[in-house]
C-alpha cells in the first residue's frame, strides 16, 4: 500500500512538472510561428525594418520615413525627458536611483514579469511606482512627461534587441496567454481584434492610414504621430485603438493592457530598440 | 345651456390634465426601468472588460432625454443602450473561444 502512495505521488510531481515544461514551450513555439508569418508574408523587409513600422511596407513610406528622420519631430520630447530623467525628486534622488544601471539602456528588458508580485511591470509602471516611491506625483500615462522620460530611456535603448523573458512559473505563463488572447480577441462595436489589423491587414490601408505589422510595432514606442500632432505613449497607443474599433478603454495600464504589451514585446525580441518613433 | 357647456368643458380638461399626468408618469416609471435594466447589462459588459463606446453616449441620451421631460425618447435610448450592451456581452462569450481561430500556427 505504502509502495502504491509513493508511486501515484512521484507520477502526480512528474506529470506536474511535464505539464509545466510544455506550457513553458508554448511562447517560444508561438515566438516562431509569429516570426515565421511576417517573414514569409513580407519577404522583402529585411527583419530589423519592421521596427519601422508602416514605412517599412514599400519604399515610398520608406522615403517618407527616411525624410521624416532628418529632422525628427520627437527630438523635443528626448530632450524634455532628459531634463525630467535628471531633475532631482524633492528628496534629493532621481529616476536613477530606481532602475538598473541608472535606467540607461535598460528600455529593452521592459516589460518583464516580477515574480515577488505576480504581475507585468512595464516601463511605464515602473516609472510612476519611482515617483510615488520618492513622494512625488505620478505623471498621467496618456501625457507629454510620460512620454518624454519613456522616449529620452528609449533613446538610450537604441538599437539594443528586445529582450523579454517569460519565466517557467505558472503566473508569468498566465500573464503571458491573457496577453495572447487580448490580442487576438474582437472587441467594440466593430467587432475588430488588434490582429485584425496588425496580423491580417499589415501593408493595406484603413482610410489614410497604412497598418503597421504586429512584429516589431512597440520598438518604436513611444512615438510622435502626426494625426495626434504629438506624442503618445504605449498606453495611448492601447487606448486609442480601443477607441477606434468603438470599445470603451480601460484604465491605462489596466492588467489586460500590461499583459498584452508583455506578448507584444515577446514576440519582437531579437528586434533592436528604435524608439522614439514617429509615425503618420 | 351656457352653463351646460361650460360644466363639459371642465370636465373635458380635467380628464385631459388627468390623463396627461398618468402618461407622463408612466413614461418616468418605463424610462426608469429601461435605464436600471441598460446600466445593469453595461455594467455586466466592464465586468467583461468589452464596453461599447455607443453604449455609454446612449446611456447619456437617455439620461438627457429624460432630464427634459422626454420619456418616449429617454426610453428609446435606453433600451438602445441595453441592446448594445448585450451585444457586447454575447461577443465576449463569443470570443472567449473564437479567439484561437485566428491565432497565427
Amino acid at each position: 500500500m505504502r509502495k502504491i502512495i509513493v508511486f501515484i505521488t512521484v507520477m502526480t510531481i512528474f506529470g506536474a512538472q511535464s505539464c509545466l515544461a510544455i506550457e513553458s514551450l508554448a511562447p517560444e513555439k508561438d515566438f516562431k510561428a509569429f516570426r515565421g508569418f511576417f517573414i514569409k508574408r513580407f519577404p522583402k523587409v529585411p527583419l530589423d525594418d519592421f521596427v519601422n513600422g508602416p514605412y517599412s511596407m514599400n519604399q515610398d513610406m520608406r522615403k517618407q520615413w527616411i525624410e521624416k528622420e532628418e529632422l525628427p519631430p520627437y527630438d523635443f520630447s528626448v530632450d524634455r525627458g532628459k531634463e525630467l530623467f535628471s531633475a532631482q525628486f524633492k528628496n534629493g534622488k532621481t529616476f536613477a536611483d530606481c532602475f538598473p544601471n541608472k535606467g540607461v539602456g535598460i528600455r529593452q528588458n521592459y516589460p518583464f514579469f516580477d515574480e515577488k508580485k505576480n504581475e507585468v511591470v512595464t516601463l511605464e509602471l515602473a516609472i510612476n511606482r519611482c515617483l510615488e516611491a520618492n513622494g512625488e506625483k505620478p505623471y498621467s500615462y496618456l501625457n507629454d512627461d510620460m512620454a518624454a522620460v519613456t522616449a529620452y530611456m528609449a533613446f538610450t535603448s537604441r538599437g539594443k534587441p528586445f529582450d523579454i523573458k517569460v519565466p517557467n512559473n505558472p503566473r508569468a505563463l498566465e500573464a503571458y496567454e491573457s496577453g495572447k488572447q487580448y490580442f487576438y480577441q474582437r472587441r467594440g462595436q466593430l467587432n475588430f481584434s488588434c490582429a485584425s489589423c496588425h496580423v491580417q491587414n499589415p501593408g493595406e490601408r484603413i482610410r489614410g492610414e497604412m497598418l503597421a505589422p504586429a512584429l516589431g510595432i512597440l520598438n518604436a514606442m513611444p512615438i510622435y504621430r502626426s494625426e495626434w500632432g504629438g506624442m503618445g505613449t504605449i498606453s495611448r497607443r492601447f487606448t486609442s485603438c480601443n477607441s477606434q474599433v468603438r470599445a470603451t478603454p480601460l484604465e491605462p495600464q489596466d492588467s489586460s493592457y500590461r499583459n498584452l504589451e508583455y506578448y507584444l514585446s515577446y514576440m519582437s525580441n531579437g528586434l533592436p530598440i528604435s524608439g522614439p518613433g514617429a509615425r503618420p | 345651456m351656457f352653463r351646460t357647456a361650460s360644466i363639459v368643458a371642465l370636465v373635458v380638461f380635467l380628464l385631459t390634465i388627468g390623463a396627461d399626468s398618468s402618461i407622463a408618469q408612466s413614461g418616468e416609471s418605463d424610462y426608469k426601468a429601461a435605464y436600471g435594466s441598460a446600466l445593469a447589462a453595461n455594467t455586466k459588459a466592464g465586468e467583461l472588460k468589452n464596453q461599447w463606446t455607443r453604449t455609454g453616449s446612449s446611456l447619456v441620451a437617455a439620461h438627457k432625454a429624460a432630464a427634459a421631460g422626454d420619456y418616449a425618447q429617454a426610453v428609446q435610448f435606453s433600451r438602445e443602450a441595453e441592446a448594445l450592451a448585450n451585444a457586447s456581452i454575447a461577443q465576449t462569450e463569443r470570443e472567449k473561444t473564437l479567439w484561437k481561430e485566428s491565432e497565427i500556427h
